[in-house]
């Protein structure tokens, strides 16, 4: 009987080895995240919208047609068409293409650092809540609970008028009202990794406290935080468009998605191209951010599947 | 059970402490003096001097914070110089509006966003499934703002078939008001439908795949009677979770809605306020909506808890 089962084991040793490890490869190759993404058609249209849009802003000087500051009085409320403008101008004869093309810079460079701001800060006061637990627990999401209670457009909204209008304030507005849910996140993905097994072997070591949440915890909850921050991004697009869309944010002649939409808000009768095609980028890039969080969750985490 | 939602309750009770606090140091950064705001800038040194006793801004900032606690306990949430009135009946006046549209706009979009994610789970794959689904999420990706101005355009500017902004009169005819909500809960329902429709339908499809409505299919039940009954029955412990957040969002959504159609409700008073750093104002509006979404907040977890028991807050869930 033993035999037997020794010869059969030889056999499939002997037919194996080769095809069966190009086999397993495959198999790992079509199990990796890359390529499970790859087959999520939805995930790779937002992937290409996202990858367009963070082109445009990188390359604006290459691809805008004309200065996106330069005033020309003859050309205002041009339609979309004349005079070579594409899109048209806007009421002070801004190529309106232009401006959104480097507008697109603003109201990204806003998106991600508004959201790695939030990440950052969130992330470390999670993995301590988390880690620690027991009384630095209760305060620091207590806080976050105070934090989630503002509705979140009023308190950037606030922030703004005690910072005053800038790039950087923006981002900061936009930051630290996502602080708390990025808490929350690691908070609750800290509570279940640091019972794990391997986090029990390296506290029986001895491992520091720092070595044990940087190098053991933080990794393992990234994936979560990759759907949040993308999911963020999209709306920090929005945040950043409403505040200055409410006069709060940037603010002329600086070009962003949320300053061209105000513009074209008091010349909605005049010249509605104003405000019709800045919208259009942004519902076009909160639609590629969105579509690509939710396929890297389905990929990632296909406990939460939809 | 009462144990649980008592202890929710008390739960709050910090989380308000720290509303407040908040709104204390956020208010008392915003840069200006309050008193030379209020007086105008004509004002001498000696009124501005004689304002600020009055407004006890030249007590020590402890005793300020202390004195502020001690007014908003007594429900004294300060007076708007710009209206000149007590911010708590200015709230009273202006939720009226505000409450109309958000309500209206919640209904709309729980009735058809519901109906629509049934249909799209009871015919997953099918061509309307993959139309909803597209159109759910390009809703939920939706600026309302701009949705509004080109509502406005279309509807308004081009069509001439509805007024552009205000609230309407009912003497003037019930399609006065119905006419001049129209835009504004079209604008305002459009993420809470798309995220009830996904939602649902997630929701929905887990459900109808369980053993039990499998068993229930098996024992003749009709189908009718499986999906509105128990199917739906269990499936909507999410969508409760998510009508909460979709209605501390939709006060939020009012902020730029009401902004765009110059609607007379707490949106505008408060964007107002801000453009005119009246301080007590925005001080005490911040704190209404955050006490606003921490009661919203409550309210859910109890249904949640009401409705399902598996929930437990104890221990230490997020």
């Amino acid at each position: 009987m033993k035999k037997k089962q020794n010869m059969g084991e030889a056999i499939t040793d002997a037919l194996g080895t080769a095809s069966n490890e190009e086999l397993l490869k495959k198999e790992r190759r079509a199990n990796s995240a890359w390529s499970k993404l790859k087959r999520n058609k939805t995930a790779m249209v937002g992937l290409i919208i996202v990858c367009i849009m963070i082109f445009i802003a990188v390359f604006a000087p290459l691809l805008a047609p004309y200065d996106p500051t330069a005033i020309s009085p003859l050309e205002a409320y041009a339609r979309p068409g004349e005079n070579g403008h594409i899109l048209g101008c806007d009421h002070i004869g801004r190529d309106l293409l232009s401006r959104i093309i480097y507008g697109s810079r603003v109201s990204l460079l806003v998106a991600f650092g508004g959201t790695v701001v939030a990440g950052i800060i969130g992330v470390l006061l999670g993995l301590i809540a988390g880690y620690f637990g027991g009384i630095v627990d209760s305060i620091i999401m207590r806080i976050m609970d105070g934090m989630l209670s503002f509705p979140y457009i009023l308190l950037a909204m606030v922030l703004m008028t005690v910072l005053g209008s800038s790039i950087f304030n923006v981002i900061l507005a936009v930051g630290i009202g996502n602080i708390p849910s990025f808490a929350r996140v690691v908070r609750g993905e800290v509570h279940i990794i640091k019972n794990e097994e391997y986090c029990n072997a390296a506290r029986v070591i001895g491992v520091s406290n720092a070595r044990m949440l940087f190098t053991h915890i933080l990794p393992n909850t990234i994936s979560p935080l990759i759907v949040y921050a993308t999911l963020g991004i999209a709306g920090a697009i929005i945040s950043e468009a409403a505040l200055s869309f409410l006069g709060l944010g940037i603010s002329e002649p600086t070009a962003s998605w949320g300053s061209i939409l105000q513009t074209g808000k008091f010349y909605l009768n005049t010249a509605p191209h104003i405000a019709t095609y800045s919208g259009i980028f942004i519902l076009i890039t909160v639609l590629g951010f969105n579509l690509l969080g939710d396929g890297v969750r389905d990929v990632l985490d296909p406990k939460m599947k939809k | 059970m009462l144990k649980t939602i008592l202890k929710r309750i008390v739960q709050c009770i910090p989380t308000l402490f720290i509303v407040v606090t908040f709104t204390f140091i956020l208010t008392r950064a915003i840069p200006g003096n309050p008193a030379q705001t209020l007086l105008g800038p004509q004002a001498t040194a000696e009124d501005i001097a004689a304002m600020e006793i009055k407004l006890g801004l030249d007590q020590p900032k402890w005793k300020q914070y202390i004195d502020y606690m001690g007014d908003v306990l007594h429900g004294d949430f300060g007076t708007s110089y710009m209206y000149n009135q007590p911010v708590l009946e200015l709230i009273g006046q202006r939720i009226g509006p505000t409450l109309q549209i958000t309500l209206t706009a919640l209904i709309i979009a729980l009735i058809i966003g519901v109906g629509v994610g049934m249909f799209s789970a009871l015919h997953q794959y099918s061509a309307f499934d993959y139309i909803f689904m597209v159109l759910a999420l390009v809703g939920v990706s939706m600026p309302i703002f701009w949705l509004g101005m080109m509502l406005v355009n279309f509807f308004s500017v081009n069509l001439g078939l509805l007024p552009v902004s205000g609230r309407g009169d009912i003497a003037n005819g019930l399609w006065d008001v119905i006419s001049h909500m129209i835009l504004p809960c079209l604008c305002l329902c459009t993420i809470p439908m798309a995220t009830f429709a996904r939602i649902t339908r997630s929701s929905m499809l887990e459900v109808i795949r369980s053993d039990s409505i499998k068993a229930l299919r098996a024992r003749g039940i009709s189908e009718r009677s499986v999906i509105f009954k128990h199917a739906l029955k269990n499936a909507l412990p999410p969508i409760i979770t998510v009508l909460g957040l979709q209605l501390a969002s939709c006060f939020t959504g009012a902020i730029l809605t009401e902004n765009i159609f110059s609607w007379p409700g707490l949106g505008t008073m408060i964007v107002n306020g801000i453009n005119n750093r009246d301080y007590m104002l925005i001080q005490g509006m911040v704190l209404f909506f955050a006490m606003v979404f921490v009661v919203i907040n409550l309210i859910v977890d109890l249904v949640y808890m009401v409705i399902n028991p598996r929930v437990s807050y104890e221990g230490g869930g997020a």
